[in-house]
């Protein structure tokens, strides 16, 4: 058993906590009242391999698998959630579909200039209707031809503004439902049919963009049906499982920047004459946020590993779902003791931790609410022993 | 084209801490880094590779985890690494230091362009790569904040105190970079996989030096290191506790009296 990481990791962590440094941190603010999407940290990214850190490098990738991905997600968390949001959203949703459930040809055609960062993805699944209910989505797809046509609405799509390449679930059986009647596709803002709708203001990750997107006779060619047709909820299940790993990671990086902003706080702030860090109330707060972030640590990078050397069965899933669950609250936790060690300051919009407090909630709603995922959790368990939840 | 750029690892200083007790370093979880000035160094020949075109070889003595300042290099665009390691290197100083490195250019064979960082940020002696010219015998350029290369030459901009120099000399030359010359690039995320995954790391030795007993490390060192100390702590300063009018006037009547203004 070895719980270090490799060399290679370690640097990567080191070049990422730079760029983050230096690139990120100086506008996260602006990023953040402005709600304006980083393209100039997003193009910045993509020159150095940020935007496919967990491809095969044979694809554009980085070759750093889950555990680089998940380095990442940890590291920009740290600084700017919204930059985080837009990157994951394109890595660790949008192209991944592709990677996990793409031809050859396909990776070679959309994976790669997403890995490199010369084009943007998305992953829209969410509709009015369908949002923990994923299996009642009613955009539909009809075959013509060589085509597909598509007609519906997707929402809340993060990056929906903004990407070239959107990886689209749409009903092309109703007769089967979710499973069989689901097929996934791969869309360019390009095709005729397709626009992007309203685009939404949001409590916090507000430098990410979120829109609506609208297919109108939108034309998709028949190649581009991305997994076996009828089978794309099992490709969304999969990202999904995927994609928690690293939304873990993300929380991980945002609890521990909580931690150590609390830290420094507590360090420097006098109250009845002395530092508030020699009060026990302020040391057990502290001491509670750093158990919590050690062992989410340990989940987030034992279930990236888990994929990195292929263990990907119904447990990884159990695992995957335990770090979105447990990250998004953890952070919950922290972020909410960081800014009551901050007092007043810590409502106050001129410290981050007032961000870092809005940016936290979405984690626990979005990419399947912690309620759904603790469903996924107690039905992979009881099925173990034969029990089948309904 | 062909250019060497020499490199040190040094610990981080940025995040080194001092004993409270001791007064000494806590070198313990201090990362490794490569000097801050090398690495512009090596990004002006990585400037040169990507307008020129050149191959670029970097090379360090230390210890073997130096490999990981190597391993560094080559993700941000360095074509070959050398490291120089062996216990009979220990205990150099900047001669020593200078001849080990000089007789490994040597072996490398022809090359057209020395780069070095003006400074390590533990010794800050700016010696080595001065004496490592010496020893070969070319031209030296130290403290250039800007270099351009012609037929043949390279012109650069050596920063003075009070000034600038700009001097010509024959290839090949070392010259040695300041931080102001460039900010140096990132690793990029598939070079740093591939350096630890994919690439190799020379390794020479003394015997692959073929240096005569004597010349290198401790022995080869004539520098003698009597003793060392701390610099006694300096005298707090003093606080004048005063409303401002009045404290400045206390500021510029002992200002006067130590002739620092006139007046």
């Amino acid at each position: 058993m070895d719980f270090t990481f490799p060399k290679e990791y370690e640097l990567l962590r080191r070049m990422i906590r730079e760029f983050a440094q230096n690139e990120v941190a100086p506008i996260a603010e602006e990023i953040d009242v402005e709600e304006k999407v980083p393209m100039d940290v997003i193009r910045k990214a993509g020159k150095l391999g940020l935007m496919g850190v967990p491809f095969p490098q044979e694809y554009g990738g980085a070759g750093a698998g889950e555990i680089g991905y998940c380095i990442l997600m940890e590291e920009l968390n740290k600084v700017c959630a919204s930059t985080a949001t837009v990157i994951g959203a394109h890595t660790g949703i949008g192209a991944m579909a592709i990677y996990l459930d793409g031809t050859p040809e396909q990776k070679e055609k959309y994976l790669t200039p997403l890995a490199r960062g010369e084009k943007i993805a998305a992953f829209a699944l969410t509709e009015p209707n369908a949002g923990s209910d994923a299996a009642a989505i009613q955009t539909r797809a009809v075959r013509d031809g060589d085509n597909f046509i598509l007609n519906g609405t997707k929402i809340w799509i993060t990056n929906g503004d903004i990407a070239d390449i959107i990886t689209v679930f749409a009903v092309t059986d109703p007769a089967l439902g979710a499973r069989g009647g689901v097929t996934a596709f791969i869309v360019e803002k390009t095709f005729p049919g397709f626009r992007v709708g309203t685009k939404e203001t949001k409590m916090g990750i507000r430098g990410s963009s979120t829109a609506e997107i609208i297919f109108e006779d939108c034309v998709v060619p028949k190649e581009n049906v991305l997994g076996q047709f009828g089978a794309g909820f099992l490709t969304a299940l999969k990202t999904l499982d995927v994609g928690r790993i690293s939304l873990g990671a993300g929380c991980l990086g945002g609890a521990q920047a909580a931690l150590e902003a609390a830290i420094d706080f507590a360090k420097n702030r006098y109250q009845f004459g002395q530092p508030i860090a020699q009060k026990q109330a302020i040391q057990w707060m502290i001491a509670d946020m750093a158990t919590e972030i050690e062992a989410l640590r340990s989940l987030v990078y034992r279930t990236a590993w888990m994929m990195d050397s292929g263990h990907m069965d119904r447990d990884f899933s159990t695992y995957a779902a335990m770090c979105k669950v447990f990250g998004s609250e953890v952070l919950d936790r922290c972020v909410d003791k960081c800014v009551q060690i901050h007092g007043g300051m810590g409502y106050m919009k001129k410290y981050p931790v007032e961000r870092m407090y809005r940016d936290a909630r979405i984690t626990r709603i979005f990419e399947g609410t912690n309620e759904i995922q603790r469903l996924v959790i107690a039905t992979n368990l009881f099925r173990k022993v034969g029990v089948r939840i309904r | 084209m062909k250019i060497v750029v020499t490199i040190k690892q040094v610990p981080d200083t940025t995040e080194v801490k001092l004993d409270p007790r001791t007064g000494t370093l806590i070198r313990e979880g201090v990362p490794s880094i490569i000097n801050p000035e090398d690495k512009n160094a090596l990004e002006e020949a990585l400037k040169l590779k990507d307008t020129l075109g050149a191959h670029v070889v970097v090379i360090t003595m230390g210890p073997p985890q130096a490999d990981d300042a190597l391993r560094e290099a080559l993700a941000m665009g360095a074509d070959e690494a050398i490291l120089l390691s062996d216990r009979a290197f220990a205990g150099a100083d900047t001669w020593a230091t200078a001849t080990t490195l000089g007789m490994a250019i040597k072996k490398i064979g022809e090359y057209d362009l020395i780069l070095a960082g003006r400074q390590a940020i533990d010794g800050d002696t700016a010696q080595v790569g001065p004496q490592l010219a010496e020893y070969l015998g070319i031209p030296q350029i130290t403290y250039v904040t800007e270099l351009t290369l012609t037929d043949g030459s390279v012109r650069a901009k050596r920063k003075l105190e009070d000034g600038y120099e700009i001097i010509e000399a024959p290839l090949p030359a070392l010259l040695t970079i300041t931080k102001e010359a460039n900010k140096p690039r990132y690793p990029t995320a598939p070079g740093i996989i591939t350096a630890y995954r994919a690439r190799q790391v020379t390794l020479w030795t003394s015997k692959d030096l073929g240096a005569e007993p004597g010349t290198l490390g401790l022995e080869g060192s004539p520098t003698q290191v009597r003793r060392s100390f701390s610099p006694p702590a300096k005298e707090p300063g003093e606080t004048i506790t005063a409303p401002p009018e009045e404290a400045a006037r206390q500021i510029l009547s002992r200002l006067k009296a130590r002739n620092i203004i006139q007046g």
